[in-house]
């Protein structure tokens, strides 16, 4: 090429050459280096956000998993807390938790006492309001399980009040108090002596992991553990309904159903019924399984069957694509030696597609899990379940709770406490469909076969 | 139901007991049938017309289907016979002002479940339970008792209606048990009659499965048909209640629950889609770039921990997206664009975390995936021969893209940023914490609106009234979202459906 042009133009300068790039090549190549950039930039932004989002969560959900402490030494007087003297816990219960709180202040100043460099000029009141609402009832149920214990001095753990746990966190500082009724400078610094002694010290809180919703008053004590159970129950409601329906279904729409309208207008229904909007799913739920069925509100079998007819599209087209994979010829075979149409399915297509099965419906549980418009309207929020069920037909017919609903009643409280327990029930749930994805991965590596 | 919450052996009641009993059937039936075939075979079974098994099959089938399928049945008429059973014993005067045949039933219901746990507690006696009269014992202090509290005292015609609502619920339950099991004792006669060497056991069972399956299937549709008949019932209930006029055309939206409210769907309408519209500014550059980037230029290794990594933004629960919506992202934008001072650029244009802008741009994130990983299958599914007829013509990369791939992918694209839209108008999660609660129409994106879904969860959660047209709009603005949507999946899926049989 070089030889030619040499010897066709010796004289005249090239007007245009390879080696040397006229104005539209630049150009051109310009915008082929910003049309790549573009795309890097939008993967970027794409991970950024997604970076984003996973340290906004940890970082401000992993303060729910550690909560302040105070260990203060009680005395039980027998004398106030069980008047007739007769150990008997039926008559102890007449003594409300009110009847408990002044033995906190009194504790407090039992401690001042006896501990120097810890004197404090505050209301020994005062002092009592650096814990928890929830510590006179947690003394008066330690008092009720065991009367033997009255009139003895005892050492207790009491949860500190949220505002206490803030400051434990940097979350509250002596600036941010100022127009808080809850919590004043000079508690602070009650605080801030009671750390240097050692008996007021931040860690790990299990009760957040396995404790139930507590008031708003109390977010403290607030844990996720009853939500779990209620998510549990949905769960177990959406497997033992979902999977066979939905294997039952696909099987059906792949293997036996003739090509008609009938088939076609079920197969455009699925796939629309996929992208319903959840909350369409609620507004079924509420109208027919509470309205018309009166099935009890709140109910985890009541979320279990809406979140049902939810996943059910999601299991359906997942079932039906791993049917499709197996090859022809495992059914031309089973047919070969003599099984019927519905044993070739059913003992030789279905077991090839378990894997894929069991994928699809693990990542359709994990979708539901994490589903959270439905529940609102069948009221799986806005209440407070403190006791784990009991039983299965309670855990099923029980009013409950659910991981998300709950998330989401406490975002709702607008309180920074609360707010950082959503964070921390946000990385609990995570952690769950984290699981399961990974769950589904791994069976999806270990068993799926390329035909 | 109520059957059903009452205690009895393991905490079930009839309706428990009765499927426990009908399982246990089927596996007695099972069991007898498959020896009796084997047994008119002289024990040979190789002189049976079918495997064994199925004899056994087909007599649990013959037992249990009808028997399960009859009490499915029964328990979802129930309800509405012993409701308009009870009814006719209510008065009209009984129904107080203001009040509503459904606020007095689920009194009358309250009442009946009440006296059931009274009853199960031990502070009635079943028989006291039955006789009691309002003058004559003071309910209300009794169920009071059992942690059963009634708003007020009751009145005599309430208790016997739902003395009635008792008894018929308790009878209905018991007929429901003895029709059920004689439907499962007949099942299991003929089965066991026929399950004789020559009888074709296989092709019976497979016929009866064939059926399951046909039935599984039509679930979808009859979930479609729930879907929309529950709500154009209540829907048309509320247009009888509220003119339609001022639902469609009216341009306030201010519910008020002593009445006279004014509901009208355009500030709600409105609202959504403008934050579905600043979604999609959001998504679909950033989705159709990425998903440009990863199927033409990206080499195996970036795109096997890109699409993955992308693709956890889809998986993460919308309840997620809407708290960080409010307690993130929202003030966040606050101290870009308000604060006075305080703010980065000192401006006071937003006074509060939720907005527009931050619903819509939060919900932008969650489509990244949505709309790139569906660009993605699209611009893959465009042949090579185009792009390799592209660069012989001396095109560059980008050109070839922007010019033969994208038109090529067009209709898959519209298709998939149509899907995208449907599912920014649907989602609820993002905007309830992010959105606001102010139905108004604005242009300014930095103040706080209101959507369809919002109203929806804030007009069905509380106490709510199935009588009055402020509960009742939720069934219309469902209604037309389910519309909505429904009218741009079935858009996307045409367009998509066509493109992709020009290639095939």
């Amino acid at each position: 090429m070089t030889d030619m042009t040499n010897a066709a133009a010796p004289a005249a300068a090239p007007k245009s050459s390879l080696l040397q790039q006229d104005a539209r090549t630049r150009r051109r190549n310009a915008a082929e280096t910003r049309f790549k950039a573009y795309g890097i930039a939008a993967i970027a932004v794409g991970l950024v956000m997604l970076a984003i989002l996973l340290v906004t969560i940890v970082g401000r959900g992993t303060g729910a998993f550690t909560q302040t402490f105070i260990t203060l030494e009680v005395a039980l007087p027998a004398d106030t807390l069980d008047k007739k003297g007769n150990r008997d816990p039926e008559e102890m219960k007449k003594v409300s938790t009110f009847g408990y709180k002044p033995l906190l202040a009194q504790a407090f100043e039992a401690k001042i006492a006896a501990t120097g460099g810890l004197d404090s000029d505050l209301d020994p009141k005062k002092m009592a309001g650096i814990l928890s609402d929830s510590a006179p009832a947690q003394l008066r149920d330690f008092v009720l399980a065991d009367p033997s214990v009255l009139d003895r001095t005892v050492a207790f753990e009491f949860l500190a009040s949220s505002r206490v746990d803030g400051y434990m966190k940097g979350r509250v500082s002596r600036d941010s108090i100022a127009q808080d009724k809850n919590i004043s400078v000079e508690q602070l610094d009650f605080v801030d002596k009671l750390i240097a002694e050692g008996s007021l010290e931040k860690r790990f809180n299990l009760d957040f992991i396995t404790g139930s919703d507590a008031s708003d008053a109390r977010p403290e004590a607030a844990g996720m553990g009853v939500s779990m159970v209620g998510s549990f129950f949905m769960m177990l409601v959406v497997l033992t309904l979902a999977l066979p329906i939905g294997v039952a279904a696909s099987i059906y729409l792949e293997e036996f159903a003739p090509k008609n309208w009938i088939t076609d207008v079920i197969e455009v229904n699925i796939s629309n019924l996929a992208a319903v909007p959840s909350i369409v799913f609620g507004i079924l739920g509420l109208a027919v399984f509470i309205n018309y069925m009166h099935l009890p509100n709140s109910a985890p079998l009541v979320g279990g069957l809406v979140l049902t007819l939810m996943t059910l599209p999601t299991i359906i087209i997942s079932t039906r694509a791993s049917l499709k994979s197996v090859p022809p010829s495992i059914r031309d075979a089973a047919l070969g030696v003599g099984a019927s149409k519905m044993q070739s399915v059913f003992h030789h297509v279905l077991p090839l597609a378990a894997p894929g099965i069991l994928t699809g419906t693990i990542i359709g549980l994990a979708q539901a899990l994490g589903e959270t418009a439905p529940l609102l309207l069948i009221g799986m929020v806005g209440f407070i379940a403190s006791n784990p069920p009991d039983s299965i037909a309670s855990g099923l017919l029980d009013p409950n709770s659910a991981m998300p609903a709950q998330i989401y009643e406490w975002a709702k409280r607008a309180d920074p406490a609360f707010y950082e327990r959503a964070w921390g029930g946000i990385i609990i749930l995570l952690v769950f469909l984290v699981t399961m994805n990974t769950i589904a991965v791994l069976l999806r590596r270990r068993f799926e076969r390329r035909w | 139901m109520n059957a059903a919450q009452s205690s009895g052996v393991f905490g079930l009641g009839p309706t428990g007991l009765v499927v426990l009993a009908v399982i246990v059937l089927a596996a007695a039936g099972f069991v007898l049938a498959r020896a009796r075939a084997m047994a008119s075979a002289g024990g040979d079974a190789r002189r049976l017309h079918s495997l064994p098994n199925y004899y056994g099959y087909n007599a649990a089938m013959m037992i249990a289907v009808p028997a399960l399928g009859v009490l499915v049945i029964w328990l979802l008429a129930q309800p509405a016979l012993v409701q308009n059973a009870v009814l006719d014993l209510i008065p009209q005067r009984a129904i107080a002002e203001g009040s509503s045949i459904n606020l007095v039933m689920s009194d009358v219901r309250r009442l009946a479940e009440g006296l059931d746990v009274a009853v199960a507690a031990g502070a009635l006696s079943a028989d006291e339970a039955a006789d009691i009269v309002a003058t004559g014992t003071d309910i209300r202090a009794v169920l009071g008792n059992v942690g059963v509290a009634l708003g007020s005292d009751v009145d005599p015609e309430i208790l016997a209606a739902a003395q009635e609502y008792r008894s018929l619920s308790r009878l209905w339950s018991w007929v429901m048990v003895a029709v059920v099991l004689s439907l499962a004792l007949a099942g299991m006669a003929i089965a066991l009659r026929s399950a004789r060497a020559g009888f074709r056991a296989r092709n019976a069972v497979e016929r009866g499965v064939l059926w399951l399956l046909i039935l599984a299937a039509s679930l979808a549709i009859l979930t479609t048909v729930g879907i929309v008949l529950s709500m154009l019932f209540e829907t048309v209930n509320f247009f009888s209640l509220h003119p339609w006029q001022d639902f469609f055309l009216g341009t306030t939206w201010a519910p008020n629950f002593r009445g006279n409210s004014e509901l009208s769907i355009l500030p709600l309408l409105w609202g959504t889609l403008y934050i579905a519209f600043i979604a999609l500014v959001v998504a679909v550059p950033i989705g159709l770039f990425a998903a440009i980037y990863l199927s033409e230029y990206a080499g195996p290794r970036l795109r096997s921990v890109a699409k993955p990594l992308l693709e956890i933004l889809a998986g993460i629960p919308t309840i997620v997206y809407g708290l960080f919506a409010l307690l993130t992202v929202g003030p966040a934008l606050v101290t870009l664009f308000g604060r006075g001072e305080e703010g980065l650029l000192g401006l006071t244009w937003m006074t509060g975390a939720t907005s527009v802008l931050t619903a819509g741009l939060v919900m932008g994130i969650m489509l990244i995936p949505f709309v790139s990983s569906l660009s993605d299958d699209i611009i893959n599914a465009v042949p090579q021969s185009l792009r390799d007829g592209s660069f012989g013509l001396g095109a560059t990369h980008s050109e070839t893209i922007r010019q033969v791939v994208l038109p090529a992918a067009l209709p898959g694209i519209v298709g998939a940023v149509l899907l995208a839209a449907s599912r920014a108008i649907g989602e609820t999660m993002i905007v309830v914490l992010g959105a606001g609660a102010i139905a108004k129409i604005s242009a300014n994106p930095l103040e706080a609106m209101t959507t369809i879904t919002t109203r929806i969860v804030s007009q069905l959660t509380g106490d709510t009234d199935f009588a009055s047209p402020e509960t009742l709009v939720a069934f219309a603005l469902g209604l037309t979202l389910f519309v909505l949507t429904l009218g741009l999946n079935v858009l996307a899926l045409y367009i998509v459906r066509t493109y992709r049989e020009q290639y095939e």
